[in-house]
């Protein structure tokens, strides 16, 4: 039966990947040639790796995922930005990539597609995702969006009208990050997604068995998502709309 | 001169030519699509937001650390089933048949796959930042964040259990 030399395993392998100089590859070749279990060793690794390399297939990353973080590169770093992005363009040489930056965040200009607010209320439904920050109370809620997000959503909580805030994550709709807070009512969750902007509430509609519900008020546009039915969600907008 | 911090072009440029292998190494750890795409969009915000602390040098690990730090802290208190009993201490099992006919006799190429996804955590990074992304020691350790000595005895172990699981298969 032969075993490679234990103290030679390491050595062999760092020949493997290329790591060892050549000095210390060629005193390592002239034992291997000479000791069988190192040898085989030396092969098993050589074929582990052409295998490993042939067989296990690196997938590429979603086009959706680029696309999401393309975006969110190019509206600017949610984390303290917002007053830099306040702030009258600067006559430096970032004034430019600035006023882009400024364009955007003023003008998200179109209509978020119905079907990216429900995906992303689907998504948020799996296991762990629906929420980053949990808590029922939206003063937990609201401060953790602060250096995330280059504005600030209103969090307001209904737990008084039957719909407690569970908590709170971000999501990207339209291209851009926006805040997603999410409410409860019985067992169903509600998805609030918010973002500033001007374009009129699309009324109630329904997407792939989910209700849509939109209203735009003071610069915020605002997309409640749920499976709850269209009279109840419906509700939960004009409650909220209702509260100061 | 960079104002205040770094401008996002910069972030695009440097950090997105690496998402593929950012999204690789969080599939690798985490196991699960969507799951990886969950970490890998944390992490490339968590990088936008310290990209002004980066100071130009192998964005790639750089990226990958942030990567793998969003993957752990997802992973902790989570133990996965599919995740081997490991025992460091075994031996290579006995060479006695070439290499070639050890692992022909394992038929299916999601064999080898299924094998490295239940490797220990810890292992599974260091093969997959050594086999499919072709990193240098020096760059998974820093991106293991372990000594290059403990990254050679990982990336050993790892080996040494697939080649094992590859005869115990046959």
């Amino acid at each position: 039966m032969t075993q490679c030399c234990p103290d030679k395993r390491l050595l062999i392998q760092a020949h493997h990947d290329g790591e060892l100089d050549a000095a210390a590859s060629a005193a390592l070749m002239a034992h291997v040639a000479e000791c069988p279990g190192c040898a085989a060793l030396q092969a098993e690794l050589a074929v582990l790796s052409r295998r490993l390399r042939a067989e296990v297939v690196a997938e590429p990353a979603p086009e959706t995922l680029r696309r999401r973080l393309t975006a969110a590169a190019a509206v600017g770093r949610p984390a303290n930005d917002t007053r830099r992005l306040a702030r009258p363009i600067a006559s430096f040489g970032v004034g430019a990539l600035l006023a882009a930056s400024l364009v955007l965040v003023l003008m998200p200009g179109r209509e978020a597609p119905m079907d990216e607010l429900v995906a992303g209320h689907v998504r948020a439904l799996q296991p762990g995702h629906l929420t980053d920050v949990l808590s029922t109370d939206q003063h937990t809620v609201k401060p953790w969006f602060d250096g995330r997000l280059d504005f600030a959503p209103p969090v307001k909580d209904l737990a008084a009208q039957g719909f407690p805030l569970v908590g709170g994550r971000l999501d990207y709709i339209g291209n851009r990050a926006v805040a997603a807070l999410v409410y409860r009512r019985d067992r169903h969750p509600i998805d609030l997604f918010v973002w500033p902007g001007t374009e009129p509430g699309p009324g109630a509609r329904v997407r792939q068995g989910y209700n849509v519900e939109g209203w735009t008020e003071g610069g915020m546009v605002f997309r409640a998502v749920s499976d709850l039915d269209a009279a109840d969600l419906a509700a939960f907008g004009r409650m909220w709309r209702a509260l100061p | 001169m960079k104002p205040a911090g770094a401008p996002d072009a910069d972030f695009a440029r440097v950090a997105l030519p690496h998402l593929d292998a950012a999204f690789n190494l969080a599939r690798w750890l985490m196991r699960d699509p969507v799951a990886a795409e969950d970490v890998v969009q944390d992490a490339m915000l968590r990088a936008m937001r310290f990209f002004s602390g980066f100071r130009g040098e192998n964005p790639r690990a750089w990226l990958l650390q942030i990567v793998r730090t969003t993957a752990y802290s997802r992973l902790a208190g989570v133990r996965d089933a599919r995740e081997a009993a490991f025992d460091p201490a075994a031996e290579l099992a006995d060479p006695a048949d070439t290499p070639e006919v050890v692992l022909q006799r394992v038929e299916g190429e999601a064999v080898l796959a299924t094998a490295l996804a239940a490797l220990p955590t810890e292992l599974r990074e260091c093969l997959v930042l050594r086999e499919l992304e072709e990193m240098s020691y020096r760059d998974i350790a820093r991106v293991t964040e372990v000594p290059i000595g403990t990254v050679m005895s990982r990336l050993f172990r790892a080996r040494e259990a697939l080649l094992r699981h590859g005869k115990t298969l046959a």
